[in-house]
């Protein structure tokens, strides 16, 4: 058995990990990715590709959605950065997270933290969108159990309570169609 | 089942149980779980289609800094496969490599980085073979053969079944009507690529962790090809980051971290890259198909022959039984009273086809209802109509004796025609707009397992807490269709508690009893069944204990709302936690069990252990699309879909299901395709996201969905499957809505728009294929239909069902 | 020892290197001279980083251009002529009213790159510098291996046209055609000196040297031309309206007297290693206020040099076809009917 590896020369950086600020040493090719992964544990991220073709590795850097795979960790140095694992306000999930799950929008939940993340961005900046705006916004994700629509209901049920904590999703949302 | 109507959970849109913890990414994926000392292992896979191996030089990886171990096909020498019949794949090639990606070595490393050097470090010598890239090919080739089974060179299977006098009914018939097409094969595309985890205890103990859908074949298959004791061996089956059929076979990487594990005593885990998911594949078979119909006046079918070809890949697979679904399910939708079917599967140097959602019936059912559709238009009937008239009754046996219960096909079509305003806007539309309709039916699992066995398909057990918690554990495996919720809610209704109190234990061949997999839309039905009896024994012993209590007759118990009460006096009661201490007091420690089996098939000739089912669902949609005569480019607007589901256990599930199956058909019909560089050895044309088109968000027409509750004898609650169904009717749907748009014939999926463009410059204004192989096959099993006075038989008592059934059925969602 | 002492999970990974984080132009100039050919600089990442992981590309260096100052932004004014920083990504041009005014035939060439997640961190100066794309070459290092690799990465062979003695590999810039066509010009740095070229100048007909750009050179601003009575557009074809690239792209200029064209420019994009000019079929708007018959004639014209091979998603052949189609469109959104 090889016991000599080679020596691996690691970086050591602050990053502002869902607002708290992480001291980190990793290798300096290390995307984003396998960084918050590997090296901090959360493994909330998925990813997909590794290639940028999917969205699933989405987080928000800056408040915008970004790509983790296509990130290098040092790049991100001074940065605030927010995962699925950031997104519930302490034990209270945010209404994205209540209105996916009660939706159905999360089936397999693999490409959900990004979407989620995706969504997020989108409700900070337009608090009303409508459905072309929404569909806009998550095409840079890919979902294989949907077929996206629970997820754009969702989204919009989530739109609504953050300013009516009360509302409820209509019948057909709930139940489908009648004719 | 004596739940009492109305239902408390079931029926109601309640939240998934582990809806929140997938929205806050802790639900834990194969590839999330790590280990201490954990090594990793990276694939050598072959760069050749087919070829011989002539030597595998391991020494320089084996060198290396870091690698701890290098594994080749000889030291896994005992073949494996998800069927008796087709036990032909290896952990490793051993001297015969049959597809590009093909796995010939692998290496466990401390790290990916080194796996990955020391991988493309071994040397493999490799005698090339004649490729063998097409069905063609198959047939014309013989030799140099794939495998040394099979039923004739490169040709798999080969089936032949009639059910009453084709030749007869065909030449009796009014008009004969002959289509010939053609269905490429697709993938499934999970997001989560395929991940496996072995670990070995020092007490000798062997632990898989996979994302797999079947972990019950996964453990099979590992106690085979690792020669060790099932006993020894736990699988524990993670939620599946999308599954979709495609992680439903036992898989070489998953017994090659196994071996390495034993190997070097350390916890090795593999994760494909996305190139690799696609070699895994076990997708839709590529399917040419013929279908001869013979036709009454009246627009009746008198006849039906339909024959199929199919490229397999490289190995059997669930092969087999996909060969016999491309012949099975033609009759369950509309009475077709002589039916014939052929289908020849072939071996080809690409990777192994297999169970896709809807499992080999998606491609005869395109073929199926645009033949329909086509017939339809010749004798002026209006397609919908036409289907209406000809539903195979409820309540029936077919010509091939599958055995219908509920029938809500009808309804499903009355729907999505008054939806669509069909009756106004069928052939009405301007050129280049155009509507199109069809139909489908699915099994709500196999008849029959996989394996010849006398044991139920899945098995529930209750363990009740003095706390009136409820821990359930079952085999089966959440891949995003909802199944654990479904298990809650189910058990939750006949305890008359929140589903939210109980506790699912899933996927663990040491904890739980076997579930034989989430694949062929088994799960509700089979799981659901084997559940009620669990929870209707726990009943009967709380009850019991309650009515001993109240000095009541113990059938005025009931239990509901979190109690267990005097239906004659509900203030007379206690809560459920306070029932369970009463049962344990007089019973001692509460746990019971349940179990399922399918009710034995009508059928008894050979082939008949694929097709019947405990129910079938139905389902209609039609699509409303645009196409541009300039650039055959299609846009589809909107689609109709309704979905005869029996009885809703959770209607947010089943419209995710439908709507998502949706999604999935219409990438199917307009991009999704799985191809190879013939003229470069065979190479996958594009394994990336990028290039293998799967519908974005911008593609996603709005769906509208009804749905459609004809409740079924066999069903928990009435209920039926959802998952696989609603794919089917998509692709037919697209195609019959091009040919209302601008009346041209695209007899081939994908429809893309240079297949549009290229049939509206053609004089035949057709596109597809027009000539099949031709291949000798052999003397059709005859079995005389049930209006014949078949007793599902086959005639003079050849072709008896053999004990081994040669396979079931497959293919799942999502 | 158990290695690294990282939680470990699998997936493709990038290849080693030096990273560089220069402050200012010069800096990074220099930093590029020193390190010679075996450095590369990054801006965006989402071109280079997936290219490394396939190993098509192992710079030694990376020299990352998110700190240098300067290289965003847009300034300046249309009638004087738009100057854009490459770093500025193509969000922020999204965003930037005066470009969606001044420029629409841009921002849709911008709008329509990927998806909204990718353009959060591609750059405009990546997508010109976008790396030539063929689906021999934009594979794993294990399928390349498979076909013996290709002439762009590793080995000798054009596997689109095993006769050709260039790289095949195809322009999938979607603002590269645009640019070009509308005139922009691209001011060039390096540690010896300064230059200012035309957009086209930028491109050669070499899947592999496809930059006229020399490797020490930094593409440190876009200049826009002034607008004064020109309009320009852009039309994109794909499989999917998001994630994917162009397997044909129009960039159409046109300047006028009153309704009569002056000048007119057509570039196609995706349909060879370099933009292409369809000269004659811009030619020929000269002089016509872009009515039907003449939008058909240039249309026509512009079949010619569009010379799709067979290395992108769809049939080569419907492709060509659809140049007519999408020339046809472009020119109708310059008559703006």
């Amino acid at each position: 058995m090889k016991t000599r590896l080679p020596r691996k020369r690691k970086v050591h950086l602050r990053i502002r990990v869902n607002g708290e600020t992480h001291e980190v040493a990793f290798a300096p090719h290390k995307t984003l990715l396998e960084v918050l992964r590997e090296d901090m544990g959360l493994t909330g991220t998925k990813h997909g590709c590794e290639l940028g073709e999917c969205g699933t590795c989405t987080v928000l850097i800056d408040g915008e959605p970004q790509l983790s795979c296509l990130v290098l960790g040092l790049e991100c140095e001074g940065m605030d950065i927010i995962t699925v694992e950031g997104l519930a306000d302490g034990p209270q999930p945010h209404p994205l997270q209540q209105s996916f799950a009660e939706l159905g929008a999360a089936q397999c939940g693999y490409c959900t933290p990004g979407i989620l993340l995706a969504s997020k961005a989108l409700l900070d900046e337009d608090p009303n969108p409508p459905r072309d705006r929404i569909r806009e916004a998550l095409s840079g994700n890919l979902c294989r159990c949907t077929g996206y629509i629970k997820i754009y209901e969702a989204v919009e049920l989530a739109a609504r309570r953050l300013k009516d904590p009360k509302a409820e999703p209509s019948r057909e949302i709930l139940r489908g169609y009648e004719v | 089942m004596s739940s009492p109507r109305p239902f408390k959970t079931i029926g109601h849109p309640v939240r998934k149980i582990d809806g929140l913890s997938k929205c806050a990414g802790v639900t834990k994926f194969a590839d999330d779980l790590v280990l201490p000392r954990m090594l990793f292992c990276k694939l050598l896979r072959a760069p050749i289609p087919h070829a011989l191996i002539r030597k595998i030089d391991t020494r320089r990886a084996a060198k290396r800094p870091g690698v701890f171990a290098v594994l080749t096909g000889k030291s896994l020498p005992v073949p494996f496969g998800i069927l008796p019949v087709s036990q032909d794949e290896h952990a490793l090639c051993p001297d015969h490599v049959r597809f590009v990606g093909d796995p010939v070595a692998a290496v466990a490393a401390v790290d990916e980085d080194v796996a990955f050097d020391a991988m493309n470090a071994i040397r493999v010598d490799y005698e090339p073979l004649k490729e063998i890239l097409s069905i063609e090919d198959a047939i014309q080739n013989p030799e140099p053969r794939l495998h040394d089974y099979g039923d004739d060179g490169n040709i798999h299977k080969k089936v032949s079944l009639e059910f009453g006098d084709v030749a007869k009914g065909l030449a009796g018939a009014d008009q004969v009507f002959e289509d010939t097409m053609y269905f490429e094969g697709n993938t499934h595309l999970p997001m989560e690529q395929h991940s496996a985890l072995a670990a070995v205890d020092p007490d000798g103990k062997l632990t898989v962790w996979s994302s797999t859908q079947t972990p019950h074949y996964v453990h099979r298959a590992l106690a085979k090809v690792l020669e060790m004791p099932p006993a020894r061996i736990r699988v524990i089956a993670c939620p599946n980051g999308g599954g979709f059929g495609g992680k439903s076979d036992p898989f070489n990487h998953e017994i090659v971290v196994a071996k390495l594990a034993l190997m070097t005593g350390r916890p090795v885990k593999v994760t494909l890259t996305r190139e690799e998911v696609f070699y895994c594949h076990r997708g839709r078979h590529p399917v040419l198909m013929r279908v001869k119909t013979g036709v009454r006046k009246d627009g009746s079918i008198a006849a039906m022959h339909f024959k199929s070809f199919l490229d397999g890949g490289g190995y059997g697979s669930y092969g087999v039984a996909s060969t016999y679904y491309t012949g099975a399910l033609q009759t369950v939708t509309y009475q077709v009273p002589q039916y014939r079917f052929d289908g020849v599967r072939c071996f080809t140097n690409k990777p192994p086809c297999g169970p896709k959602r809807g499992h080999g019936t998606p491609q005869p059912r395109f073929a199926l209802e645009v033949h329909i559709d086509k017939i339809s238009e010749r004798l002026g009937i209006d397609p919908a109509e036409w289907r209406l008239r000809n539903l195979q009754p409820a309540n029936s046996l077919t010509a091939n004796h599958l055995r219908i219960g509920s029938m809500g096909l009808g309804k499903c079509i009355e729907k999505v025609v008054r939806g669509s305003d069909w009756r106004n806007r069928f052939r009405r539309l301007p050129f280049g707009r155009g509507l199109g309709l069809a139909c489908s039916s699915y099994l709500c699992g196999a008849g029959l397992p996989i394996y010849w066995n006398n044991m139920p398909h899945t098995g529930v057990q209750l363990k009740l807490d003095r706390g009136g918690g409820v821990c359930v554990f079952c085999g089966e495996i959440d891949i995003g269709q909802g199944s654990d919720t479904v298990l809650a809610q189910t058990v939750a209704e006949v305890l008359g508690i929140d589903p939210y109190d109980i506790r699912v234990v899933y996927g663990d061949t040491d904890l739980t009893p076997v579930d034989l997999g989430s694949y062929s839309s088994r799960v509700t039905l089979m799981m659901g069944n084997a559940a009620i009896q669990a929870a209707e024994r726990a009943r009967e012993l709380l009850a019991q204990a309650a009515a001993e209590k109240f000095q009541i007759p113990v059938n005025r118990i009931v239990c509901a709302g979190g109690r267990v009460f005097d239906a004659g006096d509900p203030e007379r009661g206690m809560t459920f936690a306070e029932a369970v201490v009463a049962a344990e007091a007089k019973y001692g420690t509460i746990g019971t069990v349940g179990s399922y089996t399918p009710p034995v098939s009508h059928g008894k000739f050979r082939g008949s252990g694929v097709g019947p089912s405990p129910a079938y669902s139905y389902s209609a949609a039609v699509v409303d699309l645009t196409v541009s005569p300039e650039t055959g480019w299609i846009t589809v607007n909107k689609i109709w879909v309704a979905h005869d589901v029996g009885q809703c256990i959770n209607p947010v599930l089943v419209m995710g299901q439908v709507e998502g199956s949706v999604y999935m058909g219409l990438g199917e019909a307009l991009m999704e395709e799985q191809v190879f560089r013939r003229d470069r050895h065979g190479v996958h044309k594009f394994p990336s996201l990028l290039e293998y088109k799967s519908l974005t968000t911008m593609e996603m027409p709005e769906v509208v969905t009804y749905i459609v509750e004809d409740p079924d004898p066999n069903g928990p609650f009435g209920a039926k499957e959802v998952g696989q169904g609603p794919l089917l009717p998509i692709m037919p749907a697209v195609a019959n809505a091009v040919y209302d748009a601008v009346r041209v014939r695209v007899d081939e999926v994908p429809i893309t728009p240079d297949k549009v463009l290229k049939a509206l410059q053609s004089p035949s204004k057709r596109y597809g294929p027009t000539r099949i192989p031709e291949v000798t096959l052999p003397e059709p099993i005859r079995v005389p239909t049930p209006v014949e006075g078949g007793d599902g038989r086959a005639a003079g008592g050849e072709g008896e069902r053999k004990k081994k059934p040669s396979g079931a059925s497959a293919g799942v969602s999502p | 020892m158990a290695g690294s002492g990282e939680n470990k999970t699998a997936m493709m990974r990038l290849s080693k290197f030096k990273y560089l984080a220069p402050r200012s132009v010069n800096d990074a100039a220099k930093m590029l001279a020193d390190a010679g050919p075996t450095a590369s600089v990054v801006a965006g990442g989402t071109d280079l980083y997936p290219n490394m992981k396939r190993r098509h590309q192992t710079p030694k260096t990376l020299i990352g251009l998110r700190r240098v100052e300067g290289m965003r932004g847009v300034s300046g004014t249309p009638e004087g002529g738009l100057r854009i920083g490459p770093m500025t990504t193509l969000t922020a041009l999204e965003r930037n009213a005066t470009v969606k005014a001044a420029h629409p035939g841009l921002w849709k060439a911008v709008h329509s790159i990927s998806t909204p997640i990718l353009r959060n961190m591609g750059t405009l100066g990546g997508n010109i510098c976008l790396d030539t794309r063929c689906n021999y070459y934009d594979q794993n290092y294990e399928w390349r291996r498979a076909i013996n690799f290709c002439m762009k990465c590793d080995g000798d062979t054009c596997w689109v046209a095993p006769g050709s003695k260039v790289c095949l590999a195809v322009s999938s810039s979607d603002t590269a055609p645009l640019l070009c066509a509308i005139g922009a010009r691209l001011h060039l740095v390096s540690a010896t000196g300064e230059r200012e070229i035309a957009a086209h100048e930028l491109y050669r007909r070499d899947g592999i040297h496809f930059l006229s750009k020399r490797p020490d050179e930094l593409l440190t601003e876009i200049v826009l031309p002034a607008t004064n009575g020109w309009r320009s557009t852009y039309r994109k074809l794909r499989r999917r309206e998001a994630f994917d690239f162009p397997v044909l792209g129009v960039g159409a200029w046109a300047s006028f007297d009153g309704p009569v064209v002056k000048e007119a420019r057509i570039f196609l994009g995706a349909v060879s290693p370099a933009p292409v000019e369809a000269a004659e079929a811009a030619k020929s708007l000269v002089g016509t206020r872009l009515e039907p018959d003449a939008v058909a004639r240039a249309s026509d014209l512009a079949y010619g040099p569009a010379k799709p091979v067979d290395n992108t998603d769809f049939l080569t052949r419907w492709r060509k076809e659809m140049t007519k189609v999408y020339v046809k469109g472009a020119l109708e959104d310059l008559r703006g009917s």
